[in-house]
Formats: C-alpha cells, structure tokens, sequence
C-alpha cells in the first residue's frame, strides 16, 4: 500500500472525556448520570462560552446537586441550563468529596457549529 | 545498664538481636527479609545476623557498645515464618526503632536496610520484600509534588485513565523531527507523550533544542484541540546541577510535567528535583530503568513495592509499573498490589498480593500508576479494568506503529480507551466484553477499524519469573 492511500487526519477541537465518542444519546447520559449517583459523587453542571471553553472555571449551574438519587432530574437540569445558555457548552460532573477531586467531567452539549 | 562487662570476641547474634517476644511499636519501622541462610545456619541465627547488620551490629563486640543504650538502638528479628513452596528460605521480620533513620531520608533508610547486609557470608541470598514506613518517618518525607488529584485539576482529566506514549525511535531523531512525532500523538488525542528513558542530550539531539520543538507542539497541540497536553521532558543528566538546568529551562518554557529516572539517578537527585517541582508547579514523571536488576529475582534484591514506596515517599507523580498484560514482567496480583501502594491512603496486609504489612501514609499524595511497553488496543479492555482511572496508559509502538501515523493511531487508542470506559460505567464487563466494545466503537472510528486490524495477532505469552511465593 503506497503511503498516498493513508487518510488525511485533521485535528479535532474536543474537550476531554468522551470527546471521540459520537455525542451521546439521552440513555447513554442517564447511564453516566446513575454511575455517578451509584459512586456515591455529587452530580453538578457547569455552562460555559466555546471560547472560554479551555480554561479551569466555567459557570456553575445552580449549586451541584448535594443528595441527588433521581437521574431523571439531572437530566431535566440539562434541559433547563440548555434552554436558559443555548450558546453555550454544558458539562457533566461528578464531584467526588473524599478525593477532593472531580470523579467525572463530560460535555453533553455542544451548541450548533461545534 | 551497669550490669555489662565487655567480652571481646566474634558476635552470637541470636543472643541479642532475635527477640520472639517483641511486639513492635507502631513508630517502629518493619521490613521483611526472605533469607536464603547458607547451609548448617540456623534459621534463628541467620535472621538475628540480618537484624544486627542492618542496623547497629557489626561482626565483632566492641567496647564502645556499651557506651551506648544498645537495647534501645538495635533492629530486631521478631518473627520468622516459612516461605511457602521453598524450603530452603524463610521470612525474617525485623523492627528497627525510628530513631536509627534520618528524618525525610530514604535514601538513610535503603543504605541501613540493604546496606552491607546483602553481601553478608552467613546468608546465600537475601531480598528485601516489603517496609512498612511508620506514620512519624512518613510525616517527614512530602511525597510526590501534586499528586493525583492535583495533577488531574491542572490537567483538566477526569473520569478516565490518561492516554500517553513514548516518541520512538528512542534514540537518533534530530530535535525538530522529535518534535513533530511529538504534534502528531497529541493532536491526534493523546495527553501525554514521553521521551525515551535513553534520551538525555546526546550529539543527535540535545536538550536544549529538544525541549525547545517539544514545547512548540505541545503548545500548538493543546491550542488546537482544545484540551492539555504535555510532554515528559526528561531531564536526568550527569549532573544534579545539569539536571536542575533543564528543569528550570523546561518550567521557562511552561511546560507542564518534566521526567527523571530515579533509580540510576539515585534517591538523592529525586528527592531534591522532587522538592523542586513541588515549589515550581511542575509535575514530574518517574521512568525506573534497572529496576529488573534489583527487582527481578525472587531470592536476591528488593521486591519492586518497596522500590514504588520508596519513591513515593521520595517524590514523582507518575511511577511505570509494568502492565501486566505486555512485553515486560509483572504478576498481575503483585502488581495490583503495588499500584495500591502507590494510590491509596491506606493500603492493608494482603499476602495474596505480596503486601506484608499494612502501610498507613496519612495523606500523602497518591502516584499515577504508568502502565506502558508492548500494549495495543486490543489490550485497553483488559488495561482499563486491571488500572482503574488513576493511570497512564502508554501505548508506543501502539500508537506510532499505526498504518495511518502518530494522529491516526493517538485517535484510535482514545476512541478504544473512551468506548471502554463508557462501557465500564454503563456495568459491563471489559474483559469478557471487550472485543465487542471495540468492534462497536470501530464502526464510528476508521482509526481504530485499522488499529483492530494492524495488532490482532499480537501476543505476549511467556511466564513469568518472579511470582508470588506459594
């Protein structure tokens, strides 16, 4: 196989975890979600501008979701920081308070063009 | 005790230094020696020997012994128990008081412990198989420089191992060609590569103009695809004042991580580069080339946990610890075991994992387990269940081996690492699962069709060495 048969490989603009992976449907987020809830981790959402997208701090919605068990709910959020910042990039997390560290961080919404 | 008299004459070390009745403090620091005595030595002498040489005894009494409280001062065997499966080696535990090591040095601690010891005629082989650092020595010593928590909010990593790779071929890339294999993994999704452990600053490269292309890509790559990147320079020299030039040359360049072979460099560069990092905001990457030398014997040396807690008391975030499934050694309990003792804060006796003691580090920061050498995608299932999220996964030939170059390969092993982790969390099991995962993912990635394609045939099958004992 000559080298002219391989692929052009263009950069992608991702962001972090489960960026290569199609976008996810609602199931596939409520899985993630109930993973999060079944490690015992605050879920939480955080919006943010595409061009501020790179650095640490991105908006916080609302408070995170201290005592959370209904997954269902965490998605109605998603929905409603949709509604409210259709401009902007919206995340998953899962706060973790015995690491003191995020135990998960993905973007479930991109808004159109990205 | 005014009682003493001093007798001149060749040592029994069974008289003072194997003491059954002990019960060990809990500022006491343990080891446990597998002893291989020479023939006709009693078991009991020859673990009183190991206890004795590696703290205050020597062959001979001398006067000056009874100057000092040697009670008080001397290692003690306090358990012996067989070796299961070998009989001609048994386990000495031996305490040693805190007070026989200096304050925040392991490097005291190794030169006590498999000092002169190891040479000594009365055993014919000698391995140091786990410490047990007490809380107080470990409370003297500040670990790695961030840790993994810290390392993941600067890096912005969360809920998945990290990706990384090492730049082949290891050695002969001029700096600039260096630095574009370096782009190409990155932008392709890695978020780590690695120079090879090989790489200092020789003639074809020197490190000046290394870390100078390495510093464009890594920051075009992060630029570009929105995520943070960096690139382990390493920066182990001749010197630890050479070594501390490149590290300031790379934090000047704001480079993120640095790397350093601690055991060829030694424990003293470490620490002191440890310390540094800590002050400096940089991460720092621990490769441990001739750890095989020391390591790989089951009757002579020292057992690699005690090499990981020593480094990790000494300072790195990142440890390589074999990968269980590749081209390198490594007992896949052994190695759960270690990894435990590089992540957690609190790690419990387990013989069926080789940990002998359990090790308290009241809150040290934990080590990113690097699991790296021969592993390909068709191995992520099975790396993701073995390694959990607190790992670096490094896949060289793995990625640059890819038909489609460094980008296409970096993008294959991410969409395979994603597709498992997804998977992971949905309460599927990767390793009885794992091909199907990845045949699934496949369908939205040609990277990883080809990938899939490129390595299936690929296996590392030999048995391993160093088991665990029983």
């Amino acid at each position: 196989m000559s080298n002219l048969m391989t692929d052009d490989y263009r950069t992608k603009y991702t962001l972090e975890t489960f960026s290569f992976l199609p976008d996810f449907n609602a199931d596939e987020i409520y899985d993630q979600i109930v993973y999060i809830i079944n490690q015992g981790w605050t879920p939480a959402l955080e919006h943010e501008v595409p061009e501020k997208a790179s650095r640490h701090y991105w908006g916080m919605w609302k408070l995170p979701f201290f005592g959370m068990r209904d997954p269902n709910l965490v998605l109605q959020e998603i929905e409603a920081c949709r509604q409210a910042y259709p401009d902007h990039l919206i995340r998953v997390i899962g706060y973790d308070n015995y690491t003191q560290c995020q135990g998960h961080n993905f973007v479930v919404y991109r808004p159109r063009g990205m | 005790m005014s009682t003493q008299t001093f007798d001149a004459g060749v040592q029994d070390y069974q008289l003072t230094y194997w003491t059954p009745d002990y019960t060990p403090l809990d500022t006491d620091l343990l080891a446990c020696f597998k002893v291989t005595p020479q023939a006709g030595v009693p078991r009991e002498e020859a673990a009183a020997a190991v206890a004795a040489e590696s703290s205050t005894g020597t062959w001979t009494t001398v006067w000056t012994d009874l100057l000092s409280d040697m009670e008080y001062y001397k290692g003690r065997c306090y358990r012996i128990e067989d070796v299961p499966g070998d009989k001609d080696a048994f386990y000495a535990f031996i305490a040693y008081p805190l007070d026989l090591f200096e304050e925040g040095s392991v490097v005291n601690v190794l030169t006590s412990l498999v000092g002169n010891v190891f040479g000594f005629k009365a055993v014919r082989a000698l391995r140091l198989e786990d410490i047990r650092f007490p809380v107080a020595f470990v409370k003297t010593c500040m670990g790695p420089p961030a840790g993994i928590q810290v390392e993941r909010d600067k890096l912005n990593k969360y809920g998945r191992p990290m990706l990384g790779c090492t730049i082949k071929p290891k050695l002969g890339l001029s700096a600039k060609n260096y630095g574009r294999a370096v782009y190409e993994c990155l932008r392709g999704g890695l978020d780590l590569t690695k120079d090879d452990e090989n790489i200092n600053s020789q003639p074809f490269q020197r490190w000046q103009n290394r870390f100078e292309f390495v510093a464009e890509a890594v920051d075009k790559a992060t630029e570009e695809t929105g995520e943070r990147k960096g690139h382990y320079l390493n920066v182990t020299a001749g010197t630890v004042e050479q070594m501390m030039k490149r590290a300031e040359f790379a934090k000047e360049l704001g480079q993120p991580i640095i790397m350093h072979d601690f055991l060829t460099a030694g424990f003293t560069a470490n620490t002191t580069l440890a310390n540094w990092c800590r002050e400096n905001g940089m991460l720092l990457h621990i490769h441990r080339a001739m750890h095989a030398v020391i390591d790989r014997s089951p009757k002579h040396g020292i057992h690699f946990r005690v090499l990981a807690k020593c480094l990790r008391l000494s300072g790195g975030d990142h440890l390589h610890t074999g990968t269980v499934v590749g081209k390198l050694e490594g007992d896949r309990g052994a190695t759960l075991g270690f990894v435990d003792l590089l992540r957690e804060d609190f790690i419990p006796e387990d013989r069926a994992r080789g940990i002998f003691f359990d090790q308290d580090w009241a809150s040290m920061p934990g080590v990113f387990a690097v699991a790296s050498g021969g592993i390909h995608v068709w191995h992520m299932p099975a790396l993701v269940n073995i390694f959990g999220d607190d790992s670096v996964l490094q896949f060289g030939g793995g990625t640059q081996g890819h038909p489609g170059g460094n980008a296409a390969g970096a993008a294959a092993n991410r969409v395979a690492l994603e597709a498992c982790v997804k998977a992971r969390n949905e309460g599927r099991d990767l390793e009885r699962e794992g091909g199907d995962i990845l045949r699934d993912a496949a369908r939205n990635s040609k990277e990883l069709a080809v990938a899939l394609e490129t390595w299936k045939e690929i296996k590392f099958e030999f048995d391993t060495v160093d088991k665990l004992d029983g």
